[in-house]
């Protein structure tokens, strides 16, 4: 009997790591796509920068129509934590250690890219900054 | 006080219980009644209603789910006539303040699904696009002072599920109706 919990426990263990691994497979990928992206947009391209990235989610400044404004005002200045829309949902956190299943689709990233900058920077925001931005949420323990 | 003396009478309490079901079995059986004689219709008091009363809650279409429920709770087609869902969707850049475009597929897709399903007891307000703001809103809530919908844990009077639990399954009756207090927190999803 024992033996049987043991062998159940472990394969549920390794299930959940694997599907964990291919997630985070998942957004390894949307970074090497960027990465194409920034190439493709700029030949002097290097690479992503969490630290670049974090100053994009701090940045505040003033929106046209007079109000302060960062990536923080929904996402909160703590990406491990839940955050708020301006229609009072709750948003799951950025942070990928908490939040597993964030950058893990294309078409939502790039969907929310071009909605958040425009947004708050009242412009797309170039490949390099998505990467910066996504790698910083990936390098949050 | 009443909850607290229950918690030592399990045998009232599955009492109690039992007659509320019946009761609510009861009443969805006049619901649907009362859903028959609407279509024979035309009852004044009805002109205004929405059709949240309809027992039958359509199948919620998923690019609609996906795409319109991240920013808010869900609010259901049968909360607005077609003529407000189609305009509302004609002008998705613009949506209250924010950009919800989408690409022309699934925008179409959606219009579809809101206009298919939409309330058809409107006879007035059709070019709003709140729900918030139709006369059948405003009359349901003419007691509540418009501060009470800024508090900290409604926001808005567009965020029915911080009041009504059963929104988004278009459940608004008075028994799941609870005003968060002045000091509550953030709202759960
Ligand atoms: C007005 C509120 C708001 C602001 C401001 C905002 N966001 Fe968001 N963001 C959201 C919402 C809502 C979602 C989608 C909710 C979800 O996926 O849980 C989201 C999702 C995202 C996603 C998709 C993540 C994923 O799961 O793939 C990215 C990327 C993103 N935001 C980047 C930004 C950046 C960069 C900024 C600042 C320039 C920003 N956001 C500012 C509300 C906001
Ligand atoms: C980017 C965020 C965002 C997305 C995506 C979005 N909405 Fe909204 N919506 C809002 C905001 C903000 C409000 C205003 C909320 C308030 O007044 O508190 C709103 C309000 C509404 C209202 C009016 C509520 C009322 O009665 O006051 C309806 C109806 C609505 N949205 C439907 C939709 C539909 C349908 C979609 C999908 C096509 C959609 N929304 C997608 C942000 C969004
Ligand atoms: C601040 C809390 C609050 C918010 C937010 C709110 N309501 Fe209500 N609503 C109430 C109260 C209180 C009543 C009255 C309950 C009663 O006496 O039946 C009510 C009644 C109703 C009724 C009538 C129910 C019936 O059976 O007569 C409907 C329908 C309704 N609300 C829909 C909505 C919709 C749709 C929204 C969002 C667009 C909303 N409400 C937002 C508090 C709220």
């Amino acid at each position: 009997m024992r033996i049987l919990k043991i062998i159940k426990f472990i394969t549920t263990i390794t299930f959940i790591s694997l599907t964990l691994s291919q997630i985070s497979e998942a957004s390894e990928a949307i970074l090497k796509e960027l990465a194409k992206e920034a190439r493709t947009a700029d030949i002097k391209f290097v690479q992503f920068s969490a630290s670049t990235g974090e100053k994009l989610f701090r940045t505040e400044r003033i929106h046209s129509n007079g109000e302060k404004i960062s990536c923080m005002t929904c996402h909160t200045a703590d990406p491990k934590k839940e955050g708020l829309t301006r229609a009072n949902k709750v948003i799951k956190p950025m942070a990928a250690s908490i939040n597993p299943n964030r950058f893990t689709d294309m078409e939502k990233v790039q969907k929310w890219f071009k909605r958040n900058c425009n947004d708050v920077q009242e412009r797309i925001c170039t490949p390099q900054e998505k990467g910066d931005f996504v790698k910083y949420m990936m390098s949050i323990k | 006080m009443i909850f607290f003396r229950l918690k030592k009478e399990p045998l009232l309490l599955f009492i109690l219980l039992l007659i509320f079901s019946s009761v609510a079995i009861l009443k969805a059986d006049d619901e649907a009644e009362e859903g028959e004689h609407h279509e024979r219709g035309g009852k004044s008091e009805e002109v205004y209603k929405l059709n949240n009363r309809s027992s039958v809650v359509p199948v919620i279409n998923q690019k609609f789910k996906s795409e319109c429920t991240s920013c808010h709770m869900l609010y259901q087609p049968s909360l607005l006539p077609a003529k407000s869902w189609t305009k509302m969707m004609g002008n998705l850049k613009q949506h209250f303040g924010e950009n919800a475009e989408l690409d022309p597929a699934v925008q179409k897709e959606i219009t579809n699904y809101l206009v298919k399903n939409s309330s058809n007891r409107f006879s007035s307000n059709q070019d709003v696009i709140r729900i918030s703001e139709t006369t059948y809103f405003k009359r349901k809530h003419d007691e509540l002072s418009p501060s009470v919908f800024k508090r900290k844990g409604i926001g808005s009077a567009a965020n029915c599920i911080a009041c009504h639990s059963g929104a988004e399954k278009n459940d608004f009756s008075e028994e799941n109706v609870r005003i968060p207090k002045e000091t509550a927190g953030k709202i759960k999803k």
